[in-house]
């Protein structure tokens, strides 16, 4: 666990990177950071390892204070992947995967066995990639790479700095998946910083939500969707976003009186337009009825079958914004 | 022709000797400006405010005409070939500074960044990233060095140094060009094949991953 206690940073140029910040990153779980550029949320990550160090404030790692460890043995102890990658060309894959498992001097034989396990768990063949540079290695490889370079150590706590910004949309896709999968085999406390809400939702446990130096909020994917907890969350998750996680039959009648009739070719039964889709259903089957009237107090706003609830619920199937 | 070769017979241990001595007058300035514009590249390339002076300086020597510089500092160290050793030194400077400073300079910060993150001290990250990275710099610098040396060495006859400036001079006072020739050629030669010699070396340092 890694927790924050009332951290602030002052840079030397006066800007308050942080304020006050109090936060927890539970073990074990991946907790996304995220937030637009300049909200801070690299200088949190970065103050884990000791690349900052707070004005004011401490941050614990399992409840033990960080702030009197040497930061070399620290940083040695804890996985860093950095955006652009940051591979050492002048290294063959092997040597840059090993490279913190020889700074702690593990045995030979051990960190060779190491480095063959890491990169059989991102599905690169040691044989074939071991004696390779990077710069022979596509990026979505040379990425692999980096993550595992990250793992070599057996550290518990794996800090990310938008490790998948620079990658095509495939291989990020794919990495992202990777990234998932791989995690629920090795349980690290991974902090991962990025912009990318897609990203966020698809691979935390948990996200944290920043901006000016702020926690705006801390939730699960579905938490932040489904109660966003101001007007900044809510617009920085985007409106489509939040639409399109909630289930149609959820949603109102009134959200698609654009595509309803105007006028009733049969007998019609008043109900709100606050209606949920679900209900209006049942509503229309149930009462024999073959038309909705659809009014907002005393004004009428349309008319819907049930054929132009399937119309709706089609429009919302090819991902149309209604 | 007939003439050159007759000359290169018969002052054979004369044009030897200057050889030799030629030689020794450049490798040890260039051994010497190594040493000395190394370390400091090294450290202006850490503490990055004192470049722009460092290089300033050695740049303003380069910039004196070689004859002058040997005839400042007669005055002051006398004639012989410690006078001529240090003028071919200051000269050696700049690029072996230069480049030792521009390649370590010149390496990927996010490389840096990833050594630091993963807790390598700041002595690692010179001698296992930084040095191997920047080493194709460095060499050029040093080949660039050597040429020189060898071609501003020919002065030192001036100081009463030797080399292969004594045969040259020695022609021209006597209006014998193919002594010229049996001076030049030589420096010529030596000037070319140290800059193959050191071209070789300074492909053999590049780091194999960086070569396509």
């Amino acid at each position: 666990m890694i927790r924050f206690e009332q951290v602030t940073k002052r840079f030397q140029d006066g800007t308050e990177a942080l304020k006050d910040v109090s936060v927890v990153f539970p073990t074990h779980k991946l907790t996304v950071v995220i937030g637009p550029s300049g909200c801070g949320k690299t200088t949190l990550m970065r103050m884990v390892n000791k690349l900052e160090t707070p004005t004011a404030g401490d941050i614990f790692i399992d409840e033990k204070s960080i702030t009197g460890l040497d930061e070399v043995q620290l940083r040695r102890s804890i996985g860093y992947v950095i955006q652009r990658i940051g591979l050492f060309p002048h290294m063959t894959i092997e040597d840059n995967v090993s490279l913190v498992p020889r700074l702690l001097e593990w045995p030979k034989d051990r960190t060779a066995k190491r480095v063959e396990e890491l990169l059989e768990l991102v599905g690169l063949e040691p044989e074939v990639y071991k004696e390779r540079y990077p710069l022979e290695l596509s990026g979505g490889q040379q990425q692999r790479v980096g993550v595992v370079r990250a793992l070599a150590g057996n550290p518990n706590i794996i800090l990310m700095d938008e490790p998948f910004s620079a990658l095509d949309p495939i291989s990020r896709e794919q990495l992202q998946d990777d990234l998932r999968n791989l995690q629920r085999e090795i349980q690290k406390t991974i902090v991962f910083v990025t912009h990318d809400m897609d990203e966020a939702l698809k691979i935390a446990d948990m996200v944290v939500v920043m901006r000016d130096g702020k926690i705006e909020q801390v939730g699960s994917p579905q938490e932040l969707i489904s109660e966003p907890a101001n007007e900044f969350v809510r617009s920085f998750i985007g409106p489509n976003r939040i639409n399109r996680q909630r289930s149609f039959g959820e949603r109102k009648l009134k959200e698609f009186i654009s595509i309803f009739t105007g006028e009733p070719l049969g007998d019609a039964l008043q109900v709100s337009g606050e209606m949920k889709i679900d209900d209006a259903f049942s509503e229309l089957e149930t009462s024999g009825h073959s038309y909705l009237q659809i009014v907002d107090g005393d004004r009428i706003l349309a008319y819907a079958s049930d054929r132009d609830l399937v119309k709706a619920a089609l429009l919302k199937e090819e991902g149309e914004k209604v | 022709m007939r003439n050159f070769f007759d000359t290169l017979v018969s002052r054979q241990d004369m044009i030897q000797d200057a050889f030799l001595e030629h030689i020794y007058l450049s490798f040890v300035a260039v051994a010497i400006g190594i040493a000395i514009a190394l370390p400091t590249g090294i450290i202006i390339a850490r503490y990055r405010r004192y470049a722009e002076p460092v290089i300033g300086v050695t740049a303003i020597f380069q910039t004196i005409p070689s004859l002058a510089l040997f005839g400042f500092l007669v005055p002051i160290l006398g004639i012989g070939s410690p006078t001529a050793l240090i003028a071919l030194i200051i000269y050696a400077l700049l690029p072996i500074l230069r480049n030792t400073y521009t390649g370590i300079t010149g390496v990927d910060g996010s490389t840096i960044e990833a050594g630091r993150g993963m807790g390598m001290t700041r002595t690692q990250i010179l001698r296992q990233i930084e040095l191997p990275l920047a080493l194709p710099f460095i060499m050029a610098g040093i080949r660039t060095a050597t040429v020189l040396t060898v071609g501003i060495a020919t002065l030192a006859t001036f100081v009463g140094a030797g080399g292969l400036g004594d045969i040259i001079y020695r022609g021209l006072q006597s209006y014998n060009n193919a002594l010229v020739l049996a001076g030049a050629l030589p420096v010529a030669l030596l000037a070319i094949g140290f800059d193959l010699i050191l071209k070789w070396i300074e492909k053999r340092a590049t780091p194999k991953g960086l070569k396509n």
